[in-house]
């Protein structure tokens, strides 16, 4: 499980541009870099992260090794109804992590 | 005995040598003493570390979502209120609500602990909790989890003032800690204070010179891309002037982390803080 949160403002009105706001950990490793032994450390990336509100897939992106650790996205929705913005993330190992928050439009 | 001192340098020497030897003897005596009777004053006004960041760096410690460190915030809380060890007791078991009963613990560290009979800063306090009532096997230094719950508790005194004891029993501490400070070290042969007492707001290649205040400690370092203690950001610095690196939970380090909490005295804690 890859920890993460999510956040959004606090209250919306109906038809607003909110911001969205995504900060997982995660070390994403080049695989280039090497340990104090000399040892390749393996490349571990988190390279899919998709979020979904009200069900509908709102966002989606791929990331690369040029992303830093424990990577901050933020993007934008329009507000059309109370609902939860479900951001899914994982990494090349096949870990997973997730995390809700939930819109109130008023 | 300083007179006796410059005699014995000089002893085998002719006279016209003997003459400059023992000026520049003397001279050097005078000027050492002069040195010891000077002691630097603390860095007026205290400036925190954070003050030395660059601005978008500032804001990102400000920002209490995006900080990464809040990543490690949340898994300290988490783990606060997990129960561990044999006793199965969860740290909220005994201490309740951080918010209340942690606020204003960690500017209280490093500090005397009377059981442990030495000065401990505040990753060995919780250590030693975890052993002595949760039955728990100690967290690694640098851990983890050690950071992560040192930061929340940590976080629990954020606009409180650094204030330590340096009274009876942890007076040797921190004069062993002074001494640390003002003895130069490594092959660039710097002390402690040379940077961040004579040298401060300089710049010293991209960074700027800080006064040296532990306020923001754990921190997130962009550098290191991870959370790390003030032990390991200590490390850092003698690692900067060449010299042999403590291993963690040195006495030496310890008595290092009480003089700056000294001399940082006053100064509002910003954990977490994020640097470059």
């Amino acid at each position: 499980m890859l920890l993460g949160r999510v956040q959004v403002p606090r209250s919306v009105r109906k038809g607003e541009i909110v911001e969205v706001r995504v900060l997982v950990q995660h070390p994403m490793e080049t695989g280039f870099r090497r340990d104090m032994n000399g040892q390749a450390i393996p490349l571990n990336i988190l390279d899919k992260v998709t979020a979904r509100y009200g069900g509908r897939e709102v966002f989606s992106a791929e990331l690369g090794s040029g992303m830093s650790a424990n990577p901050y996205i933020a993007f934008y929705v329009r507000a059309e109804a109370s609902g939860d913005i479900e951001v899914e993330w994982s990494d090349d190992h096949g870990e997973k992590g997730r995390a809700t928050a939930t819109l109130s439009v008023g | 005995m300083a007179k006796k001192g410059a005699q014995r340098r000089l002893s085998p020497s002719g006279e016209p040598v003997l003459r400059v030897l023992r000026l520049f003897g003397l001279g050097a005596l005078a000027i050492a003493s002069l040195a010891i009777a000077a002691e630097p004053q603390r860095p007026q006004p205290l400036r925190g570390g954070s003050e030395f960041q660059s601005r978008d760096v500032q804001a990102l410690e400000r920002d209490d979502f995006a900080n990464p460190a809040s990543l490690w915030l949340a898994r300290g809380e988490a783990l606060w209120n997990e129960a561990r060890g044999s006793a199965a007791k969860s740290c909220a078991a005994c201490h309740g609500d951080a918010a209340t009963s942690m606020r204003g613990v960690a500017s209280r560290y490093p500090k005397h602990d009377a059981a442990l009979g030495r000065v401990v800063n505040l990753e060995e306090r919780i250590n030693a909790c975890a052993a002595d009532h949760q039955g728990a096997p100690r967290f690694a230094w640098e851990s983890p989890e050690l950071l992560s719950l040192t930061a929340f508790v940590a976080r629990q005194s954020r606009g409180v003032p650094i204030q330590v004891s340096i009274d009876g029993p942890a007076h040797a501490t921190w004069d062993a800690g002074r001494r640390t400070y003002f003895t130069r070290i490594g092959q660039l042969n710097l002390a402690c204070t040379h940077c961040h007492d004579a040298s401060w707001g300089k710049t010293l290649l991209a960074e700027s010179v800080s006064q040296g205040h532990p306020n923001g400690w754990p921190a997130y370092r962009l550098e290191w891309q991870s959370l790390g203690s003030l032990e390991r950001r200590l490390r850092a610095c003698f690692f900067g002037v060449r010299a042999e690196m403590p291993a963690y939970g040195d006495r030496d380090m310890i008595a290092l982390e009480l003089y700056l909490a000294w001399r940082a005295q006053g100064l509002a804690s910003t954990v977490p803080g994020v640097r470059r």
